[in-house]
């Protein structure tokens, strides 16, 4: 091991590692924001509503995210219409291609999470809300979104690793994230072990810190959910 | 879609591919699910620390870093330990690597999988077979494995499900999969959407498949079992 390079290039590494948390922020903070009204749409068991944000789902969990982010960012540059319109100044960036396929994969699988812990209401929170004179629109606000969302904690903490995990797929596309920072060492010194375990040490590190801040979060907001420990 | 049309030997080549890495890395997944679960579930201290490290670990890792590291690292150290010894030069070849990395990736996650599926199994059938006079081997065979896969199905379908997509990852390391020969005859022939979107159509018909597949498993295995 040849520690001395790793610590002359710690920059590239720290760098990597504010594209990779600004990649996952805004990936889940957009994917995120899209799940909510899909999941809702969902879970009303209308068929209008409900097929085509299931096929939208279904389609991208069933595909690799490797290929979704090869579309975007390659795929689209075979339609003259897009290449000529002003998107083409946001699709002709590596960044933006990463942040679409990012956000629209997490948006699935938040989706999915969502709709199933909406679905998972206990009954008597709704029928309180009735019969304290709620509409369906006020239920959905103060009763049902809230109470989804805390209990919906644990699966979505997995989806957050999941993703993190997932935007290392940007070093393929030449962004400079975590794993690119691994990859140049890679390239210029001939260093693998170097680069690619420093770079796990560092999605390694990210990891614990994300789990650890989601079971405080968990333990904050479900408080009321765990059985209660006699004091003496 | 004349063009994929065209192309459809190519790109079933591939997906034979992508199935072939699927199906050995499962193999050797569960292989060191079934190690990882026996020293997660052994008294042994060393054994439940080893298995502990293994899981904490690879599920805290990216899949494509583990792949790149054992691509290329691990090409450097056994040519390093390779030197030692005076062999000749030793390579990894890309399916090598691929699986490897995936079936050590996704052997974590069986091992929770298959760990989980025997703490479901009352422990007095096991005793009650030894009671029987059964040894142990026999104990595994008649009483374990047959509740150890119904148990197990749920997980180790959803396990398989993420597992077919992961695959995709080797094409990074050049192994010429559905993923690597579609990108390639994307860009040559200058329609890369329509080669890709076809790839995104193949691992869903996979991915239906396998769904169709699990469904069937799980009904034999529960063959005799109330569902609740």
């Amino acid at each position: 091991m040849e520690f001395d390079l790793i610590f002359k290039n710690i920059d590239l590494f720290f760098q990597g590692t504010w594209m990779t948390l600004r990649l996952l922020f805004f990936s889940l903070l957009i994917g995120g924001t899209l799940s909510i009204p899909l999941a809702i749409a969902r879970a009303t068991r209308h068929r209008w509503f409900n097929r085509p944000v299931w096929m939208f789902t279904y389609f991208f969990r069933g595909t690799p995210l490797l290929v979704q982010t090869y579309l975007v960012y390659n795929g689209l540059s075979q339609f003259d219409f897009i290449r000529e319109s002003i998107l083409w100044t946001v699709l002709r960036d590596a960044y933006w291609c990463a942040l679409i396929a990012f956000s629209l994969n997490t948006c699935a699988y938040t989706t999915e999470i969502l709709r199933g812990f909406i679905e998972t209401t206990p009954r008597g929170e709704i029928e309180a809300a009735r019969a304290a004179g709620m509409g369906p629109w006020l239920r959905m606000r103060r009763i049902i979104l809230p109470s989804a969302f805390r209990r919906a904690l644990p699966a979505y903490s997995n989806e957050v690793i999941f993703m993190l995990h997932g935007s290392a797929i940007a070093s393929v596309i030449t962004l400079m994230d975590i794993l690119g920072a691994g990859r140049t060492l890679n390239a210029r010194y001939y260093l693998a072990f170097e680069g690619f375990l420093t770079s796990a040490v560092f999605y390694l590190t990210i990891t614990f810190m994300l789990t650890a801040i989601f079971r405080q979060l968990e333990r904050k907001l479900n408080k009321h959910l765990y059985p209660r420990i006699a004091t003496s | 879609m004349e063009l994929l049309l065209n192309y459809t030997p190519l790109l079933l080549k591939g997906t034979v591919l992508t199935i072939a890495v699927g199906l050995t890395s499962l193999a050797i997944s569960v292989v060191l699910g079934l190690l990882g679960a026996w020293g997660k579930l052994s008294r042994s201290p060393v054994a439940q620390g080893a298995a502990k490290t293994y899981t904490t670990i690879v599920r805290g890792i990216p899949d494509i870093v583990l792949m790149l590291l054992l691509f290329y690292g691990g090409q450097q150290i056994v040519n390093q330990i390779g030197d030692y010894f005076g062999w000749d030069y030793v390579e990894i070849d890309a399916f090598t690597a691929g699986v490897t990395t995936i079936g050590f990736i996704f052997g974590a996650y069986m091992t929770e999988t298959f760990r989980g599926a025997y703490l479901a199994i009352p422990a007095g059938q096991i005793e009650a077979g030894m009671a029987c006079g059964m040894s142990r081997w026999t104990v595994f065979r008649r009483i374990i494995w047959p509740q150890l896969v119904r148990y197990a199905l749920p997980s180790f379908g959803n396990n398989w499900l993420v597992m077919i997509k992961t695959t995709a990852l080797v094409s990074i390391i050049g192994l010429q999969d559905v993923v690597y020969l579609a990108n390639a005859a994307g860009k040559s022939t200058r329609q890369p959407f329509t080669f890709l979107f076809g790839v995104l159509i193949i691992f869903l018909i996979l991915t239906s498949i396998s769904n169709a597949g699990l469904n069937w498993l799980e009904r034999r295995y529960n063959i005799g079992h109330e569902r609740n």
